[in-house]
């Protein structure tokens, strides 16, 4: 019996060799690399690196801003989607899901050009309102600008905020709702009090998926924005790649030493506000 | 202490994708009989790629880039391996003097006979040593003859990318060292300059401009001039006439404060595993009918004179492409930028991207 055990959890043990390996080479090292370059220097250890954190704080108050805005929103686009969804039939469930991913299948940079086109002033949209108004119109300006990447990334993350929401409310058992409205709650109500809080996992996970790759994109700006202001993102990239004439690991690390303390911080919080609501699930993080 | 740490870290990051890269792809890129070509965007006939490899049976892998400080970034951060580089010459420089690049065999180049006796010897590579050049050029102010008035450009002047009637409708290099040479020169100061106070005020243009830019653009610039998204663009002759030849209405000129000459050159790196392959890549690029291809697709100039004397009529005397010499007497050929100077134009190109 004990023998028997023992091969089982050694074989357990086997199991997790890849993913562990995975997770040091790709995830510890180079966390473990970005932390020793953010604190050395020419000289070796130094924390004068992280006064560019200072210097650079509009970067990361835009960051931080926009990101912020583009999740609300997806917040506010996808809930009313995936309560939809998750309301409807078995089958119409599986389209919906299907075509909510449906763009990802195609490349990110492609879908981010193509807003390019959709946006300019000779764009898809203005064409179509010259059609209306006549060719005089001078058009929206939609592009360029930092609505323009907060637009970027709702389309981009939407649906990473979608999905956790939706599998949160599939997973909410229907007895719940049946009972509350046998004491006699209305829709209002039972929407409240029973579905709001128990999809609260699926919308922290949501916030989550949404945030931290808006906070650190730097091609939405570049693309979408007109290369005109920089986010952290495309601060930490020219830093690396030294487009504006020097590279500074140091310096790039740092900046990104403080992305991932802010993310860290923002999952603890989240995670805080999450307790009270553990049970239904539906968290992907 | 630092060092071995470092080491450890970087041996087993180095193992294990080597070890995920050989099992994943059976690493193919390193085997013998292939070569990896590190061009400018937009910056071949891509067909003679394959002829290239019909010919020699080697086979190219052909990757791009958008600015020399992103190759150069690339190539000494050693994350991929490359054998043939494109660089302008300040670039060639630069990477001379830290060992990066190998001397050639002009044995096993014998087409380097065609390059023009103007184009040999040039300061970059003075014995000739490193370099065959690949194509030559200015940078020009290129313009929406339907939008742009014509006596804003009568007097063929840099004020056009400062004039307040287009704002919205000027693109700008998204390079600090093109962006810099353009304010530089309107200033007054050489764009190789190491005076601090000449940068600053070069920065004090550039942020004063940048309200009136759309968008900070590098190969994006032709869908943007091409689809009269904006009006007004300084970039590389050779493309300009590439935006020429779809759009009827763009026109271009060599500002008269002068602009920046470039000569972009082919050499292989030292640590290149296929400098033979890479020779005999560079040996075909020089082939008379394959310059006159790609002299024809990329609309550069040319230092190959055989090819020269192919091109049509109309190229050859084309004074933008080929300006004449009392145009190219104002144009200033880029230095390599010692380091203070090179953090001073990092510190104030971040600057004007961080101020909101």
């Amino acid at each position: 019996m004990t023998k028997s055990r023992s091969v089982e959890v050694g074989s357990k043990k086997v199991n997790l060799i890849p993913f562990s390996g995975w997770m040091v080479v790709f995830v510890l090292i180079p966390i473990a690399l970005v932390v020793y370059y953010a604190f050395t220097g020419v000289d070796g250890f130094t924390l004068t690196n992280l006064k560019w954190i200072w210097v650079y704080r509009d970067t990361l108050w835009l960051s931080v801003w926009l990101s912020v805005i583009a999740t609300v929103i997806c917040l506010l686009l996808a809930y009313p989607v995936a309560y939809m969804i998750s309301r409807a039939g078995e089958k119409m469930q599986r389209n919906a899901t299907l075509f909510i991913m449906l763009p990802m299948w195609m490349n990110f940079l492609v879908r981010t050009y193509a807003w390019m086109t959709i946006l300019e002033n000779n764009g898809l949209v203005n064409n179509a309102l010259r059609g209306i108004f006549g060719e005089d119109f001078a058009g929206l300006n939609m592009i360029n600008n930092h609505g323009a990447i907060v637009l970027g990334m709702v389309y981009n993350y939407l649906p990473y905020m979608i999905l956790p929401i939706y599998t949160a409310l599939t997973k909410i058992d229907n007895s719940l709702i049946e009972a509350a409205r046998d004491l006699g709650s209305g829709a209002v109500q039972v929407f409240r009090r029973i579905v709001l809080p128990l999809s609260v996992p699926g919308i922290i996970s949501g916030i989550t998926m949404v945030f931290i790759p808006s906070i650190s994109t730097f091609i939405i700006s570049k693309i979408l924005g007109g290369g005109k202001d920089f986010l952290i993102g495309d601060l930490i990239e020219d830093y690396f790649l030294g487009n504006s004439g020097v590279v500074n690991y140091n310096i790039g690390a740092a900046l990104s030493l403080v992305i991932m303390v802010m993310i860290l911080l923002a999952t603890y919080l989240m995670n805080r506000f999450d307790k009270d609501a553990k049970t239904s699930g539906g968290g992907i993080l | 202490m630092r060092k071995v740490v470092l080491s450890v870290l970087a041996v087993l990051v180095i193992a294990a994708i080597v070890v995920t890269g050989s099992v994943i792809s059976g690493n193919t890129n390193s085997a013998a009989g292939s070569i990896n070509v590190y061009n400018w965007g937009e910056y071949i006939d891509q067909s003679v790629l394959s002829d290239f490899e019909e010919q020699t049976g080697i086979k190219v892998n052909y990757t791009t880039y958008a600015s020399n400080e992103e190759m150069y970034a690339k190539i000494v951060s050693g994350a991929a391996s490359y054998d043939v580089i494109v660089p302008s010459e300040y670039m060639l420089s630069k990477m001379i003097d830290e060992g990066l690049i190998a001397e050639l065999d002009y044995d096993n180049i014998p087409n380097y006979q065609y390059i023009g006796e103007k184009y040999r010897g040039l300061p970059y590579d003075p014995e000739e040593k490193y370099s065959v050049p690949y194509t030559w050029g200015t940078v020009v102010i290129v313009y929406n003859t339907k939008y742009v008035d014509e006596e804003d450009v009568a007097d063929e002047s840099l004020e056009l990318l400062w004039n307040e009637k287009y704002a919205g409708k000027i693109l700008m290099f998204d390079n600090p060292r093109d962006a810099f040479a353009l304010a530089l020169t309107r200033a007054g100061h050489s764009m190789n300059t190491t005076d601090p106070a000449d940068w600053e005020e070069a920065a004090d243009m550039l942020m004063a401009q940048k309200p009136l830019v759309q968008a900070y653009v590098m190969d994006q610039v032709f869908d943007k001039m091409i689809g009269e998204e904006a009006y007004i663009a300084p970039y590389y002759a050779g493309d300009a006439m590439t935006m020429i030849d779809e759009n009827e209405d763009l026109a271009a000129y060599v500002p008269v404060e002068g602009a920046n000459q470039f000569v972009d050159v082919m050499c292989v790196l030292k640590n290149s595993p296929h400098k033979k392959e890479a020779e005999q890549f560079i040996n075909f690029m020089c082939e008379t009918d394959i310059a006159v291809r790609n002299a024809e697709e990329v609309c550069y100039a040319i230092p190959h004179t055989a090819a020269f004397e192919e091109l049509d009529e109309e190229t050859q005397e084309d004074t933008m492409v080929y300006p004449p010499q009392e145009v190219l007497d104002k144009c200033e050929v880029f230095t390599n930028l010692p380091p203070e100077t090179l953090l001073l134009q990092s510190d104030l190109w971040i600057k004007l991207k961080t101020t909101y």
